[in-house]
């Protein structure tokens, strides 16, 4: 039997405002610990909470970018649970009248569209961090004792549930990535894994390939990174269907991602067996953005990164237009003139390797060097490149560099390099073709990188047929 | 010499204007007073000898935020805990130059009809010592009763305003929800709660209440008043029309002496020109006290879960942090707390809450159909405050079912989120009897007017005979 993996993803997104959901502390990440709180996000008696208004169009804008209906009514509900990160013994969130519902979500893959269901993306705030000092790894479970950062206490969050619509890790990890580079785009917020601004939750199961039922799920936590989540997915999958296979059943159940041996434990049970006692919360009023701020919101959406993709594919091919995109390059690669699939190239490997600051490269003369790139000495070429966002950088300099396309210089050494390696040339001529890298890559060594590699390439090509 | 029993705040104010006394000596007066009257009555939990503002001192509930000053509302958990900015009603109180006399006592958390709750010690009611003086804001009325404040503010619930205002024979007001500022105030049933004010009579109230009342951006449930609070003049009730609901009048356990007063006061209201008709609401009084146990515990077992011995109040240390917050919790909280976390965490449960929670939020719709239709034909609605005068201290400690009667009246118009306005109306027994006028959203204007028309017809005599 073959079987078909069920995903679906939960995905928690920090919101770059300048202040908290409920109060108005600054948002700081990096500041030292307990300098931005107040009676509010410290859960003093008797303290209130203020909805950001900010913080409330940009999760519309966010759901209008994911084709959520926007209804006319949302409220805060409370989610109740003990833990120290939780000042108040509830974090205030949504639960089933959220602000954004019923979207979907475009990605395009190499063949078609794969369109992700949105269920709903809802507004709420975030714990503080707490830092288990003493014990093993960090982990409460003992530890001697525990320390309370209130900073992150209430800041911004938005948690955006998928349908179970994904069918294999590899779509799982295209789609992360695409959502990703969306809210970075909407100016909403970093979404920097690292920083913590974006966490994921992914729940798995499996079915005979073809039947639409929706057998028992497991939840991986911690992922962090796109890769761990394709590689935690890929070996939930198999551990699942092995169970199904071997007459078992799987059990509801969270696994923690350890990204240092890349494997998935259980969470203790007793952690999991969570009664959250959602109500309304009492002390807000429901939101009901009015319908004109809905519509200007959606006026405000720009061309979304899906859309992009398919534009730019036509030019340089699906894997590059998608690479450009979600690794948010494609607006360097749109300034700089020349042929397109070159560019698109130069972008996403030489130009990206560098780290450069993409806005700061002068897309003009960069432009030239690419288009002159097999008349000029390799080595100039990546100079000219690691160059090309400094102040003053001119394409001349480096094309003056003219590669030596001089046969009368080249011979002698292809001549050379064809005796000193016999076997691989017997080889070559024998079918393996492939070997022409090679003996490039020896008239390059020769000549210090500086020969003209469309020469090189002819002439050796010439010489090997004989 | 100052009269602090007899004093008005009005009365008081025009001294000062006149200058005649200084707030500071008015302070000092009724710190006197407390002196002498207090270690019998207990009605505040700490005064403050040092304080700032040159206008009518001011007595405060201790569920209400006083920078620097301490802030327990009655309970272990938060025994030392000075907060570090005051709630909105406190700083109104503080601009308008109000002196703080003190911090009064109350049921801890505000749960309770009798201030016995208190986990220090209950307050007695200054008719007869031997009584409690109702709850929760108990502290807030004694002190008023007792010329220990010229005035108070307390918070209300199901009736913690109205219910001890009736038992201490002054006046109380009990606000539409959502104009007066709950920022800062120790939450107990935040979709009930609100803050109102205590005073010897209805002008006194209105005058505070026109400090306190009005929207708060720190309180999305606040709303801007619809108009200015009036300081009422009326000397009759012409034009306007009275409703008798007969549930609230007829209730079982609503004592004989009560109900003659309340009746007289009916009539009086006849004499002084209203229209007088009878109206029901069946529903509101069957199902308002159950309701209210239900979404009241419910809301206070969320609220109450912040006290975790985590930032601040108390904190039993010893082992885990599970273990931790069971310790602290457990020597923190009294019986009527726990009782209620219990209850109100039970009805939110999974599997419950539809039955419980979410049918009590049904009910409450119905019971504000039910107003709003008596609303179409009557002004105001008249029924006794408590079923009962002061009772015993120690008489229904025992039987949490007796003493959550004592809200049985107040409960319906506060589950309709209604202002009710609290006016002593004679004795029974030797004790004071008080009636509530219940109106419209936001009609406090008209409740001020009615009440204080009523109130000079009535001529109750608000000081204690035994203080006298």
């Amino acid at each position: 039997m073959n079987w078909e993996p069920v995903i679906g993803l939960e995905i928690h997104v920090h919101l770059k405002t300048r202040t908290k959901m409920f109060c108005r502390c600054e948002v700081a990440y990096f500041d030292p610990p307990n300098t931005h709180t107040c009676p509010v996000c410290l859960a003093l008696p008797g303290a209130l909470p203020v909805p950001n208004r900010t913080a409330v169009e940009w999760t519309i804008l966010l759901g209008h970018a994911l084709g959520c209906r926007i209804p006319e009514r949302a409220i805060f509900h409370r989610k109740n649970y003990f833990y120290p990160d939780n000042p108040k013994g509830y974090q205030i969130s949504q639960y089933d009248e959220p602000l954004c519902v019923d979207g979907s979500f475009v990605v395009p893959g190499a063949d078609a569209d794969h369109v992700v269901g949105i269920e709903r993306a809802h507004l709420e705030e975030d714990a503080a961090k707490t830092i288990h000092v003493g014990g093993a790894e960090g982990r409460i479970h003992g530890a001697d004792r525990s320390l309370v950062d209130f900073n992150r206490a209430g800041t911004p969050l938005v948690e955006i549930v998928t349908r179970p619509d994904i069918r294999s890790p590899a779509e799982a990890k295209a789609f992360l990535q695409l959502l990703r580079q969306t809210v970075v785009e909407l100016g909403i917020s970093d979404a920097e894994m690292e920083k913590g601004s974006l966490r994921f939750d992914v729940n798995v199961s499996v079915r005979p390939e073809g039947s639409d039922e929706l057998r028992t799920r497991t939840e991986l936590k911690n992922m962090n990174s796109f890769n761990f989540a394709a590689k935690g997915i890929e070996r939930e999958v198999r551990r699942q269907v092995e169970i199904w296979e071997s007459g078992g059943e799987v059990e509801q159940e969270t696994l923690h991602f350890d990204p240092g041996n890349e494997s998935a434990a259980p969470l203790r049970s007793k952690e999991e067996a969570q009664d959250y006692r959602y109500f309304p919360e009492p002390d807000l009023v429901p939101l009901e953005p009015s319908r004109e701020l809905v519509e200007s919101l959606h006026g405000d959406l720009r061309e979304l990164p899906s859309a992009r993709i398919r534009r730019l594919e036509t030019d340089v091919g699906f894997a590059l237009a998608e690479g450009l995109v979600t690794s948010g390059r494609d607006k360097l690669y749109s300034r700089i003139p020349g042929e397109r699939p070159a560019v698109a190239n130069v972008v996403m490997n030489e130009l990206a390797a560098l780290g450069l600051d993409p806005a700061a490269v002068d897309a003009e003369e960069v432009g030239k060097v690419i288009e002159r790139r097999s008349e000029i000495p390799r080595a100039a070429f990546t100079e000219a490149l690691a160059a090309s966002a400094s102040p003053g950088f001119s394409a001349e300099t480096y094309l003056a560099e003219a590669a030596i396309a001089d046969v009368g210089e080249l011979d002698p050494v292809i001549d050379r390099i064809l005796a000193a390696n016999t076997q691989q040339v017997e080889a070559y001529r024998g079918g393996k073709e492939g070997l022409l890298g090679f003996f490039v890559g020896q008239v390059m060594k020769e000549t210090g990188g500086k020969a003209n590699a469309k020469v090189v390439n002819e002439r050796l090509r010439e010489k090997l047929r004989a | 010499m100052i009269d602090t029993l007899r004093l008005t705040a009005e009365e008081a104010q025009r001294l000062i204007e006149r200058g005649e006394v200084s707030g500071a000596e008015l302070h000092r007066a009724y710190l006197d007073a407390t002196a002498e009257r207090d270690p019998e009555l207990h009605a505040y939990l700490c005064t403050v000898e040092e304080t700032e503002g040159g206008g009518v001192p001011i007595a405060l509930k201790d569920v209400i935020s006083t920078r620097g000053v301490e802030t327990t509302a009655a309970s272990k958990i938060l025994a030392g805990y000075k907060p570090p900015f005051d709630a909105t009603v406190a700083a109104r109180c503080k601009q308008a130059g109000l002196p703080l006399i003190g911090k009064t006592n109350l049921d801890e958390f505000a749960m309770g009809s009798s201030t016995e709750n208190s986990a220090y010690g209950p307050t007695r009611n200054p008719w007869d010592p031997s009584r409690v003086p109702g709850g929760s804001s108990g502290g807030s009325t004694a002190a008023v009763a007792a010329g220990m404040a010229p005035w108070a503010l307390g918070s209300d619930t199901g009736g913690s305003i109205k219910q001890p205002a009736a038992l201490c024979g002054v006046v109380g007001l009990r606000p539409t929800y959502g104009t007066v500022s709950r920022y800062g105030i120790v939450a107990f049933a935040s979709s009930l709660d609100q803050v109102g004010p205590i005073a010897k009579n209805v002008r006194d109230c209105a005058l505070l209440h026109r400090i306190v009342a009005g929207r708060d951006a720190n309180d999305t449930t606040t709303v801007e008043l619809p108009e200015p609070i009036e300081i009422p003049e009326a000397v009759d009730l012409k034009g306007l029309r009275v409703g008798v609901p007969k549930e609230l009048n007829e209730a079982e356990g609503i004592e004989p002496g009560v109900s003659d007063a309340v009746n007289r006061t009916i009539e009086l209201c006849r004499e002084l020109g209203a229209e007088v008709g009878e109206c029901s609401l069946p529903r509101s009084v069957e199902f308002g006290l159950p309701c209210y146990y239900l979404i009241a515990p419910s809301e206070a077992s969320s609220n109450l879960a912040r006290y975790d011995g985590v930032r601040y109040g108390l904190r039993v240390e010893d082992g885990d942090v599970r273990t931790m917050y069971e310790r602290t919790r457990d020597a923190g909280f009294g019986d009527e707390p726990k009782r209620r976390i219990m209850l109100g965490t039970y009805a939110l449960s999974a599997g419950y809450y539809e039955a419980y929670y979410g049918q009590a939020q049904k009910v409450r719709t119905v019971i504000r159909q039910e107003h709003a239709a008596a609303f179409e034909h009557f002004d105001v609605l008249v029924s006794p405050t408590s079923p009962t005068i002061a009772f015993e201290l120690g008489a229904r400690t025992a039987n949490p079912l007796a003493m959550y009667a004592a809200d049985l009246l107040t409960i319906p118009s506060n589950m309709a989120g209604l202002p009710g306005l609290s006016i002593p109306c004679g004795l029974s027994e030797g004790l004071p009897v008080g009636f509530q006028l219940i109106g419209r959203q936001f009609s406090e204007n008209l409740l001020f007017r009615a009440g204080h028309a009523l109130e000079q017809a009535i001529g109750f005599d608000v000081v204690p005979e035994r203080l006298q």
